[in-house]
């Protein structure tokens, strides 16, 4: 009767399905972690697909700790995050994981004050008073006398973090422990913390849709999410006490000492660096790629990946405000590729 | 065809009337095998589930004991982790919603019921029951660009100035919390409250009303003192039904509840419930204690929900006593 | 008059109104979600917007396609597997079943329609992603399936019942066995309400978000075959609707408003067409 005949004509519906997927050629991978280079990788693989019709590459945004999550349980071909995977995370990997730095940004801190014009200025005693929710209100003297001149309103800070594991939490929180040795006790640097304060959004992108929806806000975002949302974000005091405001230039300077001392796996970490013209908040952004691939096409295809990702690819990010990797980081990488079997 | 075994033909033989019977006898228990392996794929899907949900919060539930309920941390770095922020939120929100919705509700059921001639009735609640079945992602979608900001500058401010002596109205008005959450709650499950009162009301017998029209009673006094007592009980049925629905409501919540666990007084403050914290940190639970605990409030929401559901039904067939043994959803 | 009646009368009719007023708020409710939303995003459904893939992040002239598909794809593969063992299982509870096991079927099945989706949707992670290592359509069309199956198992044994007796026993009398009565006379007899149930509970599940968030995840592309991510109308909706780019903004008004619009077309239809005089189960 009618309801075996709906169910033939979905039956038919699914092996046509089945049918309709032509796999032959195509090599899809799925990739998830970090929100906080999601622009650029998405144009990345868009790119890398136009070029390479047959390829798709999946990426999906929902931040470091789901990426290395997946990455483990192993649903995701590969990962990517803004925080390097632990020992002990490593640890628990069945086949081992290694991180390929792919750009430099920068975790921005964004606010929304309507009356307030030019560029705040943020020392790294302001920052963690007010994730440490011992600074509540905007006219604070630890904010107001880094930015003498400027008119701030009574209003209560609302803070804006991360609900879920976040890379770019990571960055920060790295920087906050680094420069507050009571961050450091009482909270912590990981992907995932037990913030003292605030509202949490999902991804750099709920973050910044919370920063620009409530007024008072601030909140720590990705430089180019900032950008591309037209939300001011303030200059941050670096460790040679000069206040540097996010961009190419002293992203680049935060990586300097690195790019010379680069440990073979790639973990580092470049928050509150030497340098005067050093942005205090910078970090690498990683590829998380097992070193054992069990399907040679997604192998091949990862592997030249890599390689357009560290050339051609590397000519996208300063449109979008990603600093380029240094050389010597680059040359670095080209060999480690070698590793990937 | 079957036709009249012949009882001169041995039973045995492998043509004529009766083996044709036998066949076909054997085609019935084929049958009524198929159809009780698809119910018992109901009873085993169920079964798996809840084993699921209680071998994976093994470790949890070792670790942290009855514990588990009354902490307040929720630290992923510290591997401290406890569900009473979570409850807090659940509860809250769902209270907010049902002391918004039940009135509303209820109040819509009596017009409908008593007043409302029958076309009308059954056409608005036919339109009642499409709100029921506008998805949860939708109710997200306008209470973050519509009901927030109307919270924060209006509703919140007004609340704090009017109320604010109150702990429930203090505090920084963010236009996100657990009031916004309730208030999108509330609009979710009148629907609920409302059809299952409605039928309830009608299912008392219709002399009750006369009896109380007759002694002089206004149609008012005839309703209030003596079909919604009657119906009572089934009214709180669609309560803990509407009360369920709001504990397990997902998308809706996390899009407007600021997902942040801390327990507060205010209905302003943000806060953090069970099926929102699931959303968000279930597919990023790094390392086993954390998703272990992610499963285990998985299991608490479960529970929760079984009994309220358990309690809902259970009243709402005393009353209305359907004769198949068909109960309203 | 005296003043106690006045006063009785005056409360019968402002409490009267106020329960009028309760019902046309409710009822209101709906109108002003749908108006709100054919408003804000009836402006964004263009044929780009039905067509195209989405585009790079911050990127404009981006569309649903593959979410669009996506969520059709899922409901093909819910009533694959909700509809089957719904409507056997209710078949068994009508006409097969004892006491005990139909017993125990019916308060399992309101157990599992109670169940929130978001457990559902962890279920079919353990059950379903972890062992195949690969997050799929698949995933995502056996959790909605779950959920499918407990309202068209409740639906089918509500309208089997309601056969009359007098169909079952001319069946009998003309000597259909029992298998043959219930295939030939008694479902189709019901098989209007049963419809009305399946169509309403695969309108219910087009909305779930939660239960695919871990199973069908999300994919740019299209998603060939059914073992490969999937995106979809309600997770697309959610995802664009909590980031901060206006253009995801506009598009997921625009989705929501596509969403919205599948589901209470079906539920009018079905409602109004196909169950004409008859009652059938709330989902």
């Amino acid at each position: 009767m009618r309801i075996v005949k709906i169910l033939g004509v979905l039956a038919l519906l699914l092996v046509l399905g089945t049918v309709a997927v032509a796999e032959g050629g195509q090599v899809l991978l799925n990739a998830a972690g970090a929100t906080f280079p999601y622009p650029i990788y998405s144009k990345w693989f868009d790119q890398y697909h136009q070029a390479h019709a047959n390829v798709q590459i999946n990426y999906q945004s929902i931040g470091s700790g789901g990426g290395i999550r997946q990455l483990l349980d192993k649903t995701v071909d590969f990962g990517a995050s803004d925080g390097p995977m632990s020992d002990d995370q490593l640890k628990t990997a069945t086949v081992p994981i290694l991180h390929f730095p792919t750009v430099l940004g920068a975790a921005i801190p964004s606010y929304n004050l309507p009356g307030v014009q030019g560029d705040l200025n943020f020392t790294p005693e302001a920052l963690s008073g007010i994730f440490l929710g011992k600074i509540t209100k905007w006219n604070d003297p630890a904010i107001a006398s880094a930015n003498p001149g400027v008119k701030l309103p009574g209003d209560d800070i609302v803070v804006v973090h991360r609900s879920d594991g976040s890379g770019t939490s990571y960055i920060w929180t790295d920087y906050l422990s680094k420069v507050s040795p009571e961050w450091q006790q009482k909270v912590g640097k990981a992907t995932s913390v037990n913030w003292p304060v605030g509202l949490g959004g999902k991804g750099n992108e709920g973050v910044s849709a919370l920063i620009q929806q409530t007024p008072a806000s601030l909140g720590y975002i990705e430089l180019i999410y900032a950008i591309q949302n037209k939300l001011p974000y303030g200059k941050v005091k670096n460790s040679s006490g000069a206040f540097v405001k996010a961009d190419l230039a002293s992203v680049s300077a935060a990586a300097a000492a690195a790019a010379k001392f680069m440990p073979d796996d790639f973990r580092v970490s470049i928050t509150n660096p030497e340098g005067k013209a050093a942005y205090p908040i910078a970090s690498f952004t990683w590829l998380l790629i097992p070193a054992k691939f069990t399907d040679a096409a997604k192998r091949d295809v990862v592997k030249d990946f890599l390689k357009w990702m560290m050339t051609d690819g590397q000519q996208s990010c300063e449109a979008l405000s990603y600093a380029k990797l240094p050389k010597e980081v680059v040359a670095k990488e080209m060999k480690a590729i070698a590793q990937i079997q | 065809m079957a036709t009249t075994p012949n009882a001169a033909t041995p039973a045995d033989l492998p043509w004529g009337p009766r083996a044709l019977l036998r066949r076909m006898r054997g085609a019935d228990e084929i049958a009524h095998l198929i159809t009780l392996v698809a119910a018992a794929t109901l009873l085993l899907i169920t079964v798996l589930l809840v084993y699921q949900l209680w071998v994976l919060s093994a470790e949890a539930r070792h670790k942290f004991g009855w514990s588990f309920f009354v902490t307040k941390t929720w630290d992923p770095v510290a591997g401290d982790f406890g569900a009473l922020p979570f409850i807090y939120g659940t509860l809250v929100t769902s209270v907010v919603g049902l002391a918004l919705a039940v009135p509303l509700g209820v109040g819509g059921a009596i017009f409908l019921a008593e007043l409302a001639p029958p076309k009308l009735s059954s056409s608005l609640t036919f339109v009642s029951d499409l709100l029921a079945a506008v998805p949860s992602v939708i109710y997200g979608l306008l209470g973050v660009f519509l009901l927030v900001p109307i919270m924060r500058t209006t509703v919140q401010p007004a609340l704090k100035k009017t109320l604010g002596f109150l702990p429930l109205f203090q505090g920084p008005t963010y236009g996100i919390g657990f009031l916004t959450a309730g208030i999108v709650l509330a609009i979710m499950i009148v629907p609920f409250v409302l059809s299952v009162s409605r039928e309830v009301l009608l299912a008392v017998p219709r002399d009750q009303r006369e009896a109380a029209l007759a002694l002089g009673a206004t149609k008012w006094e005839s309703t209030w003192k003596v079909v919604v007592p009657a119906a009572r009980i089934g009214i709180f049925g669609s309560v803990f039904l509407a009360l369920a629905r709001a504990l397990g409501e997902t998308m809706a919540v996390t899009m407007v509840i600021g997902n942040n666990p801390k327990i507060s007084a205010s209905l302003f403050s943000p806060g953090y419930s069970i099926a929102a914290v699931l959303a968000n940190e279930f597919s990023e639970a790094t390392g086993n204690l954390y998703l272990s605990a992610l499963i285990e409030l998985g299991l608490v929401l479960f529970l929760l929900t079984f009994v309220l559901n358990g309690l809902a039904r259970l009243l709402i067939l005393v009353t209305t006593a359907r004769g198949s043994g068909v109960l309203p959803t | 008059m005296s003043a106690r009646l006045i006063w009785r009368k005056t409360l019968n009719v402002t409490m009267l109104s106020l329960t009028g007023l309760c019902a046309l708020l409710t009822v209101s409710a709906l109108f002003f979600i749908l108006g709100y939303l054919m408003w804000n995003g009836g402006k964004d459904l263009s044929w780009n917007f039905f067509t195209r893939l989405p585009a790079p992040v911050g990127e404009i002239g981006g569309g649903m396609a593959n979410a669009i598909v996506g969520t059709l794809k899922l409901m093909v593969l819910a009533a694959l597997i909700g509809v089957p063992i719904g409507l056997l299982g209710g078949v068994y509870l009508a006409e097969f079943g004892g006491r005990t096991v139909p017993f125990l079927v019916r308060y399992t099945a309101d157990l599992l329609n109670g169940v929130p989706s978001i457990i559902i949707g962890i279920f079919a992670y353990a059950l379903v992603v972890m062992p195949m290592h690969h997050f799929s359509t698949l995933a995502g069309g056996f959790a909605l399936g779950i959920m499918v199956i407990p309202t068209v198992l409740r639906n089918t044994e509500s309208f089997l019942r309601g056969v009359p007796s007098s169909l079952r026993e001319g069946s009998f009398a003309l000597g259909a066995n029992k298998w043959r009565m219930v295939a030939t006379v008694v479902l189709p007899a019901a098989s209007r309400g049963i419809l009305t149930g399946v169509l309403l509970a695969l309108a219910r599940v087009a909305g779930e978000t939660a239960p695919l968030l871990f199973t069908a995840f999300g994919n740019r592309y299209w998603s060939p075959g059914w073992m490969q991510p999937t995106s979809s109308l309600p997770v697309i909706i959610y995802t664009y609707a909590t980031g901060p780019y206006e253009d995801w903004h506009q598009q997921a008004w625009a989705a929501g408003l596509v969403l919205l619009g599948l589901v209470l077309v079906t539920n009018i239809l079905v409602r109004a067409f196909l169950t004409r005089g008859t009652s059938f189960e709330r989902s």
